[in-house]
């Protein structure tokens, strides 16, 4: 039982943000679940600045849903360091957002739209607070960016996936962090709730907020990105989505051999 | 006329009384707890956990000391056990369960049938709406205003916890503290609804109105009210079966709830909603932590 994390549930934000920190700052860090003899992560060193977004690409089990659990705190046994805005992960809940994988969330529970958009809002309340007048107007907001005001009373279980993606991007916007990881939010998902997601990333980073998406679509990278981290247990590549997105990182990081042939213009 | 009358005479024992307020006190209790157990699919653990503080009763019974508590430890202990014994690496949550489950309620039985006779403590397996003593009754009625008191406080924090573990842990919260909290809950009002319905339908409280309310409704405070209700209604008929009919009063509100479940469940498919039973799909609960 992790005492500490229990702790820090609620309350306001003792931890101002380190002046001129990076948003996540990642020093060589390797992580290996309890039950496990192989490390998930080995040796990760990554710097995501303000306004950066970025693309964790990696094939599955590659560690990308560990590495968001590790910046959230949920995984506290790990070698290295790992600071957001210039303090340890878990010191400030109020920073960093979530959109978990589909799979995590009950969605059968029966909670409402606005009752999920208010979940955002716990972390500013804590214990025993119930919702305000503020709570409930940034709930509204988030409700009306994500454009499923009519949808509010709805059951989440009976709406789309895309849908219930926007609910959860809502309620990242509701919880008003500035540091945003998405764990595969494109899955099952319509293009026109893809757009409006983006849509959406975009100007939160051009506010000065860092997003990292972990994905493996290769398509949305070079348009929607403007860093792209390729991991495999370990950085395959981190940099420029136009300078990584090669033949030949794509090969190293899914793990199949690379042959010239395979270069397109290439002999 | 005469049904007014029917219905107020035996309020005017006070003995009789005691036992209809210590029934509705078990029912609200149940009522709210029973729409948490059914969405976050806890029944098994609800089964287990009343079936194991038989012991600690027989234990109590024997030393003379409060049931109550004693039905409180071996509930703890249970918990703890459970706790212990499933987790990351170890065994699936359920097979702990039903290991700690078993062992416990055979324990009590053993030391039921060497310590006591069977029939001293047959109203702890069966209940017995009709012998509640002055000072359970408002021990009874402490336990069940901190229980309401307790959900009431973290509402959302079960909210956010059933809903997504891993936005809760997000945002400092444990999933598992506040599951803890729930299963110390269930065990407080499972001591409480003995007393009405005893150690083997306890079940009936806590799970049969919850799946009966969500047959009808989706919205989770909607749900907690009619469970309430249903639970409410049946312990009255319960008591009445009890001291008019001489039906054991357990069973009585057993089936009661039972039969409003079938009623829901036949008004959902007639009216087509969507099936609203949590159980078709798996919850993610223990996948995550």
């Amino acid at each position: 039982m992790r005492i500490t994390s229990t702790l820090n549930y609620g309350g306001s934000c003792t931890t101002p943000a380190v002046p001129h920190t990076p948003a996540l700052d990642i020093v060589g860090l390797r992580f290996r679940y309890p039950t496990s003899t192989e490390d998930v992560l080995d040796d990760i060193t990554v710097q995501v600045q303000p306004g950066d977004r970025v693309a964790l690409v990696g094939p599955n089990g590659a560690g990308k849903s560990t590495l968001l659990h590790v910046i959230l705190g949920m995984e506290t046994h790990y070698q290295g360091s790992v600071s957001i805005y210039g303090h340890d992960a878990c010191r400030c809940r109020h920073r960093v957002a979530v959109v978990p994988q589909r799979s995590t969330v009950d969605w059968q529970f029966p909670v409402t739209v606005r009752q999920v958009v208010m979940m955002g809002r716990y972390v500013h309340l804590g214990w025993f607070r119930r919702p305000g007048k503020g709570d409930i107007r940034a709930v509204e907001e988030a409700l009306e960016t994500m454009k499923i005001c009519d949808l509010a009373d709805r059951q989440v279980g009976e709406l789309s996936g895309g849908q219930q993606q926007r609910v959860m991007l809502a309620r990242t916007l509701a919880h008003d962090a500035d540091l945003l990881l998405l764990d595969e939010p494109l899955n099952h998902v319509d293009i026109t709730t893809q757009e409006l997601i983006f849509h959406t990333l975009e100007r939160l980073t051009a506010r000065g907020k860092a997003v990292i998406v972990s994905t493996h679509d290769l398509g949305v990278l070079t348009v929607h990105f403007n860093r792209a981290l390729f991991l495999d247990r370990r950085v395959i590549a981190d940099g420029k989505v136009a300078d990584v997105l090669t033949p030949e990182t794509i090969a190293r990081a899914y793990g199949f051999e690379f042959h010239q042939d395979y270069v397109p213009g290439g002999n | 006329m005469v049904l007014i009358e029917l219905a107020l005479e035996p309020l005017s024992y006070s003995f009789l009384l005691r036992g209809l307020v210590a029934g509705l006190l078990a029912a609200v209790a149940c009522g709210v707890l029973s729409g948490f157990v059914v969405w976050r699919g806890m029944a098994f653990v609800g089964d287990a956990l009343s079936h194991a503080i038989l012991p600690g009763i027989v234990v109590a019974f024997f030393f003379g000391f409060s049931l109550f508590f004693g039905a409180l430890g071996a509930g703890a202990l249970a918990v703890l056990g459970i706790g212990a014994l499933s987790g990351r690496g170890k065994l699936k949550e359920d097979t702990a369960i039903g290991i700690i489950f078993a062992g416990f309620f055979a324990l009590g039985i053993l030391l039921m049938s060497r310590i006591t006779s069977y029939q001293d403590l047959s109203h702890v397996l069966f209940g017995n709406i009709l012998g509640v003593a002055q000072q359970d009754l408002i021990g009874m009625a402490v336990v069940v205003g901190a229980v309401l008191l307790a959900i009431a406080a973290s509402y959302k924090e079960l909210l956010v916890t059933s809903f997504d573990p891993a936005h809760a842990v997000a945002i400092g919260l444990s999933p598992e503290v506040i599951r803890y909290i729930l299963l110390l809950l269930l065990a407080l009002t499972t001591v409480v609804a003995i007393q009405t319905v005893g150690v083997i339908l306890v079940l009936a409280l806590l799970v049969t109105p919850g799946a009966a309310a969500s047959m009808i409704s989706r919205k989770l405070h909607t749900i907690l009210g009619l469970s309430i209700l249903m639970a409410t209604v049946a312990t009255f008929v319960g008591f009445y079966g009890s001291y008019y009919g001489d039906l054991p009063s357990g069973p009585a509100i057993a089936l009661t709830i039972t039969g409003f479940f079938l009623l829901a469940y036949g008004w959902a498919r007639i009216t087509r909603r969507k099936g609203s039973a949590p159980a078709a799909t798996e919850r993610p609960e223990s996948s995550i932590l």
